[in-house]
């Protein structure tokens, strides 16, 4: 009675767990026919001229570098603003903030802006930056919107950077006599940074590819110039994405060019998730063995 | 330090300028621009909502017993039947005479109604002027039409935005959850070190993919494929949307179950182990009971993430602001609403407020999602 009860229990676990390897690939399967299939439309349109030229011809010839320079343009605004606020605020609830309600009241608020529709984001941006503040649809706009939005992953990534310091690193520190900040300066944040860094290329990463609280608050169709001020509107590559495979007067044109500006858009990504695995692992080595 | 409260200081500026733009809509009027309804003066009616407006002119009400007045059925003035009641020279080259010939246009029958320009009213006029009734909180939840635009007066009726928000992220979670609970498991228990550490950094890039892109791809391949299987005239539907969301949706579900299901005490599934269970036992007696609140704050969490999700689903689920019937027709949802009418409607007009408040309701509905994912989530920590 019992060898077959067992046999069967065995064949149960082997079929349940070969059900979840196959669901499991499956997943793997997704994302590569994703990212195999646009880049494998889209690789040969992506040259040297695809990235530096402007669009030509309603936007089914030419390239996207105005696109791509105000996508640059967003992310170093927004990292600007958000990550010097990002980090400070993580220090202080990390490291000068007990365990208290006040602290427990901010992490909380933390979590809620992060889980906060991107495109509230867009509303909010659009009518405090644009209209009460009167920036217009411009850089600054765009860039103070995406800050925000990228806030809570700087925040977050910083608290947990630090928490992972060990604590003797910081009594160590204390006890010969530094003060806090210098404790922290010198000791808590090298050790922290890998992952500080780390938690920063991803919300660029993030910034990049967000479209819904740009669409009100800078994006633009087309330009034919580059932005000269903060108060300019740029183009901006998810967005011109989107606007070039959904409208516009000749979308089978510019099929091929919506493929070159998602390759593009992946690429970014992908370049930036490797950054930001190669940093965890390289700074986290030099200053585990210093 | 003050950069701790900046997070909390833009929740609370959120909450300000999204509910005091979204709260303006219940006071402004239905009517277009400086539009006015005028009745007969012998007319009892004294008010009439913005559904009432349209069913006028629709014809679906053709007496005004049925919103409460005498018993006379309705005949509407629109401009483009002026020429059969005036010639053009008795209005005047310049439309002079036009507000006179109006007031004594209504005058002459019970019935009359006619919206028009506050401009083309004679001053003293015979005729009664009322007011359209504003928006009200219950019509705007309620309401089943969505024309933000519609002459002579908007509707605004959000239910079918709603529920096509909410359709289309249940049936998106129906799709991942089990995939993505599945993942988790052979993450958590089934896979070596080694499969891991390749999963990892790819549900990593999963969950980094602009939602543009995932849009892009639904748009290429996924609407097509639906379209020629089903044989619709359209791919564009609720259910490209919710294989999206549901592909978007995936990497939350696993990483938040993941960790749940990481979170089993190593002696509890050892003490099932020496009972002599197998692992898959152990697996659905021990390890999945004990993650539940875990697994289910990630299927919260994978549902507020697909509400919320705007670009990938305004790209392909058609956006027709219709109830849901069926998987395979254009639905709408709240995000797609905005991002596609808000460059439209001009700034602080009734469709800007209304997009504001529609702005509002999503808002509600994800930080109830994240303060009950965040409170059952305490509870856990420290009930045990």
């Amino acid at each position: 009675m019992e060898k077959p009860d067992i046999s069967r229990k065995r064949l149960a676990e082997a079929i349940a767990f070969w059900i979840f390897r196959l669901l499991s690939l499956g997943v793997m399967g997704i994302l590569f026919s994703i990212l195999g299939f646009i880049l494998y439309k889209g690789i040969h349109v992506v040259n040297w001229d695809f990235i530096t030229k402007m669009p030509e011809d309603g936007m089914t010839k030419g390239g996207i570098y105005p696109a791509i320079i105000g996508t640059l343009c967003l992310i170093s605004g927004s990292m600007l603003f958000a990550f010097p606020i990002g980090v400070m605020s993580g220090i202080y609830i990390n490291e000068y903030t007990k365990d208290s309600w006040y602290r427990r009241f901010v992490q909380l608020m933390t979590a809620n802006l992060a889980g906060i529709p991107s495109i509230v984001f867009g509303l909010f941006g659009m009518s405090l930056f644009v209209n009460k503040l009167g920036f217009g649809d411009s850089i600054i706009a765009g860039s103070l919107t995406l800050g925000l939005l990228a806030l809570p992953v700087i925040i977050r990534t910083t608290e947990e950077a630090l928490k992972s310091v060990d604590e003797g690193y910081r009594h160590a520190s204390l006890a010969l006599g530094a003060t806090k900040l210098q404790t922290i300066r010198r000791v808590t944040l090298p050790v922290a940074l890998p992952n500080i860094i780390t938690g920063f290329i991803l919300s660029i990463g993030r910034v990049s590819g967000e479209t819904a609280p740009i669409l009100f608050t800078v994006a633009a169709y087309f330009l034919p110039k580059l932005p000269s001020s903060m108060h300019d509107q740029v183009m901006a590559l998810p967005y011109h994405l989107y606007v070039i495979s959904t409208s516009g007067t000749n979308i089978n044109e510019s099929r091929g060019m919506a493929y070159g500006t998602a390759v593009v858009l992946i690429l970014i990504v992908l370049i930036l998730n490797l950054i930001a695995n190669a940093v965890r692992r390289y700074l986290g080595k030099k200053y585990k063995t210093n | 330090m003050l950069s701790s409260i900046v997070t909390t200081l833009t929740v609370l500026l959120i909450i300000v300028f999204l509910f005091s733009e979204g709260l303006s809509v219940f006071k402004e009027s239905p009517l277009e621009g400086d539009n006015i309804i005028v009745l007969n003066h012998h007319n009892t009616v004294s008010h009439i909502t913005s559904s009432d407006i349209k069913d006028i002119f629709d014809q679906n009400i053709t007496n005004w017993k049925s919103l409460g007045g005498s018993n006379d059925s309705i005949i509407l003035f629109t401009f483009n039947d002026i020429g059969n009641y005036f010639s053009e020279e008795e209005l005047g080259p310049e439309f002079e005479f036009l507000p006179a010939k109006m007031d004594s246009l209504l005058e002459s029958e019970n019935g009359m109604i006619a919206v028009f320009s506050s401009k083309y009213l004679i001053k003293n006029h015979k005729s009664k002027v009322i007011q359209a009734d504003n928006i009200t909180p219950y019509s705007f939840l309620t309401g089943k039409e969505w024309f933000p635009t519609a002459n002579p007066a908007v509707q605004l009726g959000v239910l079918p935005l709603i529920l096509g928000t909410l359709y289309v992220s249940f049936v998106a979670i129906i799709f991942a959850l089990p995939v993505g609970l599945a993942t988790a498991i052979y993450m958590a228990e089934v896979a070596d070190e080694k499969t891991r550490r390749v999963f990892k950094p790819v549900i990593e890039l999963l969950a980094g993919i602009p939602s543009v892109v995932y849009g892009f791809f639904g748009l290429i391949v996924i609407v097509p494929l639906i379209q020629s299987t089903f044989h619709l005239p359209v791919g564009e539907t609720g259910l490209a949307g919710s294989i999206i969301l549901g592909i978007m949706a995936l990497p939350t579900i696993i990483t938040v179950s993941e960790d749940a299901l990481r979170n089993t005490p190593r002696s509890m599934k050892e003490a099932s182990l020496a009972l002599g269970a197998t692992r898959w036992q152990t697996i659905v007696r021990i390890v999945i009971p004990y993650s539940y609140s875990g697994i289910s704050a990630a299927a919260i969490l994978g549902i507020g993430r697909a509400i919320g999700e705007t670009m990938a689903v305004l790209m392909v689920t058609g956006n027709a602001a219709v109830i849901p019937h069926t998987l395979l027709e254009p639905v709408r949802t709240i995000p797609a609403t905005i991002a596609a009418e808000l460059g439209e409607a001009p700034a602080n007009g009734i469709h800007y407020k209304a997009l504001f408040a529609l702005g509002c309701i999503l808002f509600l509905i994800t930080l109830t999602i994240n303060l009950w994912v965040e409170f059952s989530s305490k509870k856990r920590r420290f009930g045990k």
